[in-house]
């Protein structure tokens, strides 16, 4: 059995310009402009304590590829991930075709293939890895799906990214939610890829969005997708990863407060069996006062090898008065064989906040609780997927799309089945 | 009526030294309406003997036999004994993750029929049975055991005993660790679940202060894996005076009543 569990790291110290001495007089780093290849700072990888290596809001952001070194593994943000099953996205020219785009949305929606000069592109974000920036340089065309200012939708808006073949791709999604919109947008991700993706999504001020990324990938599919959010004023934006499928999954959520007043929820269900890796690394920056932020992730692991990350950034910076925060990651284990890694990282640079809190617990399901199930009357498989079943229909359940809830239902039944053989 | 029979019953576990025989010839018979009281020292093999019921892989049936009205029960899984009318109220209940109380119970209940409660019916009785038990109302939420003190585990036990109406239920220290007040409520419930008739007991205990409160008409003393010693509820208040330190000065040899 290898399974770890690592905690924040205890002890470092959390507030930007002070070290475990006091205050450091030497200037705060800042992270520069999108383009500037010069936010790049020598990092140091020891064993996870002391200083960290810098604190997130001073990580690398480019659009250009070439800012980012070539990858090692032994990067903080890489640590986990095995470089050698990522398909070269972060090495190799994408030039394969991206996965089909189908959407289906009520009328009110625009939905526009555009070309890369389009100027609401880059709107939400800047590629904070490798990977993304090597999306960046290689997407030929990208999605654009807008919910005009003050639509309030009924139905939900799907997007089917359906990939045809294991030719390394990259793939651009821009979601815009306008002022005072409200939508809920399904990114549904099956087929065969090998895609590195990059989901840029605007809410306006007073707009509610809720996206639901599906990653239902046939067994031999790498997908790494950086989804970065901007929150308006007063907005509210609920995320939620589904990962199933896939070889490796590696989802990088970030959302970001632009301007006060907003609130994000970001949940998390994954579900790994034998050989699969899935990786979820949020990032709530707190860049604005009297923000809300929720995160939640629920994984499950069963068979040899099987490997889940969870990684939870939540920088809450000075300016960002009346925070109000928490995180928490569960993992279950099912059967031997699996490993579920789960970081919260913590980093707080004010006190005048409501609240910041952060847990993880990875837990498993063994005999003993087989036994005392049993005891009970209730058959073994019945058992098994009573637990998981129970276990993430939490996350489950915060959809608040049924079409979306029962379909995901099924999909864990399915998995559980893939288990029982 | 039922039978619950056990004959000649050996039982070993692995260990790191070996396979190391608990139980050396245990013969028993238990009949619904009866309640027996099997006490004796630790390590005398009296838990091993609620586990092997159950049927806990840990522990290797090497001879003899256990039958339910002449149904091997041996043979059976773990969850078919349960169905076949075998309660184990655990001495360390485990806290299951992800499951809540109220969806553990029903589904339960479900297998143990063979058909789904209806649910208004089933609610109420829940409820009711909570509440005599003082469980908290808020516990039907909660994931199984998870958090509960050991006191409250023990009345969840007694809970699901009063719920599933088993023809046998194994009690296996279901007093260690309760206070006075717990252990009232605790011996009420399966007094309850006693005189709502059908049931057989078979109360698994270190200490005699919980047979103040359930009265059992056969004591067995367990000594070094055998029944070392059985009568009626005046050996009992014999141990109580006089604890077991005279059969562990002979043990394996002390005479049979």
């Amino acid at each position: 059995m290898t399974e770890t569990t690592e905690k924040a790291r205890i002890g470092a110290p959390s507030i930007a310009g002070f070290t475990e001495e006091g205050e450091s007089l030497s200037p705060t780093p800042v992270a520069t402009g999108p383009l500037g290849g010069d936010a790049a700072k020598s990092h140091s990888h020891g064993g996870g304590y002391g200083i960290p290596d810098s604190s997130r809001a001073g990580r690398l952001t480019s659009y250009r590829l070439a800012d980012f070194p070539e990858l090692k593994g032994t990067e903080e943000e890489w640590r986990f991930t095995p470089l050698r099953r990522l398909g070269g996205l972060h090495k190799d020219a994408l030039d394969g075709a991206a996965p089909a785009v189908a959407v289906e949305a009520p009328e009110q929606v625009r939905v526009e293939t555009v070309g890369r000069e389009d100027p609401r592109i880059g709107s939400a974000g800047v590629p904070e890895d490798r990977v993304s920036a090597n999306a960046w340089e290689h997407f030929s065309e990208a999605t654009i799906i807008t919910v005009p200012s003050g639509v309030q939708l009924e139905d939900r808006v799907l997007v089917t990214l359906t990939g045809a073949g294991l030719a390394a791709a990259a793939q651009h999604i821009v979601i815009v939610a306008e002022e005072g919109a409200r939508a809920v947008v399904v990114l549904n991700h099956n087929g065969q890829a090998i895609v590195a993706e990059n989901v840029e999504v605007v809410v306006g001020d007073r707009a509610e969005l809720t996206l639901v990324s599906l990653q239902e990938w046939q067994d031999d599919s790498v997908h790494a997708s950086s989804q970065q959010v901007k929150v308006g004023q007063d907005a509210k934006v609920k995320h939620v990863a589904v990962s199933l499928g896939g070889s490796l999954v590696r989802l990088t959520p970030t959302v970001r407060f632009a301007q006060p007043g907003g609130e994000a929820e970001l949940f998390g269900l994954y579900f790994a069996d034998a050989g699969q890796h899935l990786e979820h690394r949020t990032f709530v920056d707190h860049a604005q006062p009297n923000c809300v932020s929720n995160v939640l992730y629920k994984g499950a692991l069963q068979g040899k090898d099987a490997h889940t990350v969870w990684v939870g950034d939540v920088l809450i910076q000075k300016q960002a008065e009346g925070t109000d925060s928490y995180e928490k990651n569960q993992n279950l284990v099912l059967t031997d064989g699996g490993r579920a890694d789960s970081v919260p990282n913590l980093e707080i640079e004010t006190g005048l906040i409501k609240g910041a809190g952060h847990a993880s617990a990875t837990g498993r399901f063994d005999d003993e609780h087989l036994f005392y199930l049993m005891a009970r009357g209730i058959p073994e498989d019945v058992a098994r997927r009573l637990v998981v079943r129970g276990f993430l229909h939490e996350i489950i359940q915060k959809i608040g799309v049924p079409s979306i809830e029962e379909h995901l239902t099924e999909a864990v039944e399915r998995e559980l089945e893939a288990g029982d053989n | 009526m039922s039978t619950l029979e056990i004959k000649d019953l050996h039982v070993s576990i692995e260990t790191e030294q070996g396979v190391k025989e608990i139980l050396k010839g245990v013969t028993l018979t238990v009949k619904t309406g009866e309640t027996h009281a099997i006490m004796g020292p630790n390590g005398s093999g009296k838990s091993t003997l609620a586990s092997t019921i159950a049927g806990h892989p840990r522990y290797t049936v090497t001879s003899g036999s256990i039958t339910l009205d002449g149904e091997d029960v041996l043979a059976m899984s773990v969850d078919e004994r349960a169905r076949a009318g075998l309660f184990l109220a655990m001495q360390y209940p485990v806290e299951v993750p992800g499951v809540t109380m109220t969806n553990f119970l029903r589904t339960a209940k479900t297998a143990i029929d063979g058909n789904a409660p209806a649910i208004r019916s089933w609610t109420k009785e829940v409820k009711e049975a909570m509440a005599q038990l003082r469980i908290d109302a808020d516990f039907a939420q909660r994931n199984v055991n998870e958090g509960f003190s050991g006191g409250e585990k023990k009345r969840v036990e007694i809970l699901q005993l009063e719920l599933f109406k088993p023809k046998f239920a194994i009690l296996d220290e279901t007093d260690s660790g309760l206070d006075v007040d717990a252990l009232k409520v605790v011996s009420e419930g399966v007094n309850r679940a006693h005189a709502a008739g059908n049931m057989g007991t078979l109360l698994i205990t270190h200490y005699t202060r919980i047979l103040r409160y359930i009265k059992p008409e056969f004591v067995h003393v367990f000594v070094d894996g055998k029944i070392a010693e059985q009568g009626g509820p005046e050996l009992a208040d014999r141990l109580e005076e006089e604890g077991y330190d005279r059969y562990l000065a002979g043990a394996g040899t002390a005479v049979q009543a």
